[in-house]
């Protein structure tokens, strides 16, 4: 009895500490990093007492914690950036944007609860967020049934567009199709596919393997492997039987990290073959190393380095922002663009209603970091410019290709004879 | 053929090296820790934190011995750690599985979130040493260096573990109190002192294990999560308790995990290998190796 008793007060004990602990580190975070002060679900404090009219509230819902988290609070910075210069210039329709942040928590369940929240309790006029495909399609019911305005960062797999969200990332024939036939063009024409087991990259190889039969290409070994996967010695030894020119790699996550690394330690070198990446930007690169992907492509459709006026612009001021050694890339320069492509869209409606905004948007126009992009009427995705681009040795791409003009988004693959017979289902 | 054998054997040593610390934690102490797979990311971090030391205060020509001084350093940090975490909530909890699952799985997000606050939410890189790049060339086949290097530090660690276990007089001690706890203090062994020690080591060769991952895998506030299950595996496998089976455990996994994968695919191989453990367990609940003992529990 005594025992249980001093087990219960040890466990009072524990939870105390365990919370003066987490606090503690909360605390110590803000001061080392400063942008890590925001999880869950405050907003900013002068919500309360500020006059309604006089405000936008704007909801911003990605991963803050959980395996996403590395990739998503990067976005979340990008908009909050984006939500800070349009302040400064003196808000939208004179109002003010507040940003309510909330955490998916790379759950897609949270990432549709939260959405609800954003919309029915904060009454958000806008969610910017999400970065997987099955948050996108855990928060799709939810903006639909309460008519409210996603905006969604990253490029995907297609074969969707919903009335009520707007997509800034590469449909796949702003990214994965002319990869598929510039590496065709350049490296050769034995494709091996991999990729992780999951939506994205089984519908993106399913478009891949079409494009290879019309074009008379081989495709030596089509290969998944789970979600956070990290032995790749079975994967290597089945490339080095295959013998392939081209890997094009649809792994996602941090199983890109253990791929690169035990690919490099195999001895394979970007002599034997390609690694063409659609997942890997530059905040991936430092924390696979640049030593082991030196050599390799990606397909995206902006890099840090993308000379543009604008990206210089944009690159100074995020690293002022939040830190001379943090990298930018493409969703965090899509998660950027995207605020100020809806800012212009309620100047142009002059309302923030959704209807208005929605049929405001169409053909807005911004001069992004990696060029001109344009709302489309026929999708609500954007028209971008596809670059594929080599890592080199300080972690960040040399552009090689671009496609010269922004490509108008396809989503559907309705301009290609081969892709017919492909659907999301 | 070759190269699948090495796979094999390669993979399994990887599971070994995570799963050796839990055969102590989790084997000899019967504490179910669900922060096993965060000691390991501290051990991570900490090879990580020595790179960075190194790169900035050190010359060039001296970074590739940085990774001689990660692994202590790996393993130290991750055993003070280990050391706190027993203090501060294991040793409430010991005979109570249920109540140590639930606050080692707290006290894992806790340091999960720790790390992200400190290092960032994104992956760090390590730099593998320059020493290790590479590989063996025999009769056609290609062995990296670095996995060779991990089937070495693997062996080391085992066998130091098992000489202190079984030839010096705190490994007699820790193996007399986790045999029979109330004998050995009726006999003057502090069980007290006993336990700290023993949950240091397990925790400590997580931060081995950490840093021996950092060569081939991603370091991330989460990636202990990709490694907690495997561990168990192994060690449920192998038989709770006994150190012998944990290796057999690990290499078998290993081997039909390689094979698995080698005929089927990635995900598939995996499914047939949980399968074959689900119908192995069926046939032997007690694992591989079974303790034979006197106690009744």
């Amino acid at each position: 009895m005594k025992k249980l008793l001093r087990g219960k007060l040890a466990f009072l004990g524990m939870a105390v500490s365990t919370m003066l602990l987490l606090s503690a580190c909360g605390g110590g975070g803000s001061e080392t990093t400063g942008t890590e002060d925001e999880t869950g679900t405050e907003t900013e404090p002068d919500v309360e007492i500020a006059d309604d009219e006089d405000v936008i509230q704007v909801g911003i819902l990605h991963s803050l914690s959980g395996t996403m988290a590395m990739s998503e609070t990067s976005v979340r910075d990008a908009e909050l950036l984006a939500i800070e210069e349009i302040n400064a210039a003196g808000g939208v329709l004179g109002k003010q944007l507040v940003p309510v942040i909330e955490d998916g928590a790379s759950e897609p369940p949270v990432f549709s609860e939260r959405a609800g929240k954003l919309l029915q309790q904060d009454e958000v006029d806008v969610i910017f967020g999400g970065w997987t495909s099955a948050s996108r399609k855990a928060m799709l019911p939810v903006v639909e049934e309460n008519n409210g305005l996603l905006f969604y960062p990253v490029q995907y797999e297609g074969m969707e567009a919903s009335p009520n969200i707007f997509y800034a990332g590469a449909a796949p024939n702003q990214q994965i199709v002319p990869a598929v036939d510039w590496l065709l063009e350049n490296r050769g024409t034995e494709f091996f596919l991999l990729g992780s087991d999951y939506v994205f990259p089984r519908l993106a190889n399913q478009i891949i393997k079409a494009q290879l039969e019309e074009n008379g290409a081989t495709l030596v070994d089509e290969q998944y492997t789970p979600l956070g996967h990290t032995d790749y010695n079975t994967i290597i030894s089945r490339l080095r039987e295959s013998k392939p020119t081209v890997v094009f790699n649809t792994l996602n996550g941090d199983s890109n990290v253990a791929f690169f690394k035990q690919l490099a330690d195999a001895g394979i070198t970007t002599d034997d073959l390609t690694v063409l990446s659609v997942s890997v930007a530059e905040e991936e690169i430092r924390g696979i190393g640049a030593d082991v992907l030196e050599g390799h492509l990606a397909s995206w459709n902006y890099y840090q380095t993308t000379d543009t006026p604008e990206n210089e612009v944009f690159v100074a001021s995020y690293k002022e922002a939040y830190g001379d050694d943090r990298v930018t890339g493409d969703p965090i320069e899509a998660g950027y663009f995207m605020v100020h492509l809806w800012a212009k869209a309620v100047e142009a409606a002059g309302t923030t209603d959704v209807d208005a905004v929605r049929e405001a948007a169409i053909g807005i126009e911004f001069d992004a970091p990696g060029g001109p992009v344009k709302v489309d009427g026929d999708n609500q995705h954007v028209y971008k410019t596809v670059r594929i681009g080599e890592v080199q040795a300080d972690g960040q791409f040399n552009e090689l290709w671009n496609s010269g003009e922004a490509v108008k988004p396809d989503p559907y693959l309705e301009g290609y004879d081969w892709a017919r017979g492909i659907s999301g289902q | 053929m070759i190269m699948q054998a090495f796979n094999g054997i390669s993979l399994g040593s990887i599971l070994l090296l995570i799963a050796l610390g839990l055969a102590i934690t989790f084997g000899l102490m019967k504490v179910i820790n669900m922060a096993h797979g965060e000691l390991i990311m501290i051990g991570a971090y900490s090879t990580y934190v020595v790179q960075i030391i190194f790169s900035q205060y050190l010359p060039a020509t001296m970074f590739d011995w940085y990774y001689f001084l990660a692994i202590p350093t790996a393993f130290v940090v991750a055993a003070l750690i280990g050391m706190l975490l027993e203090f501060t909530v294991i040793r409430h909890l010991y005979g109570r599985p249920l109540d140590s699952l639930l606050a080692t799985f707290g006290v894992g997000l806790i340091l999960q979130q720790a790390a992200r606050s400190i290092f960032g939410a994104p992956n760090v890189g390590v730099q593998s040493p320059g020493f290790l790049r590479g590989g063996l060339e025999i009769i056609g086949v290609t062995l990296p260096y670095i996995r060779l290097f991990i089937i070495a530090l693997v062996v080391i660690s085992f066998l130091a573990l098992a000489w202190f276990l079984y030839k010096t007089r705190t490994g007699r001690k820790i193996r007399a109190v986790m045999q029979n706890r109330e004998m050995a203090t009726c006999l003057g062994v502090s069980s007290r002192k006993v336990d700290t020690i023993t949950f240091a080591i397990g925790s400590g060769i997580a931060g081995i294990a950490g840093a021996a991952l950092t060569l081939i895998g991603p370091i991330g506030p989460t990636i202990g999560t990709y490694y907690i299950v495997d561990a168990f595996m192994v060690v449920v496998v192998g038989g709770v308790g006994m150190l012998m089976g944990t290796v057999v455990g690990a290499l078998g996994i290993g081997v039909f995990n390689t094979v698995f994968e080698y005929w089927t695919n990635a995900s598939m191989g995996k499914v047939l290998v949980f399968a074959l453990i689900i119908l192995f367990l069926q046939w032997r609940p007690s694992g591989l190796f079974s303790l034979q003992s006197r106690s009744l529990d």
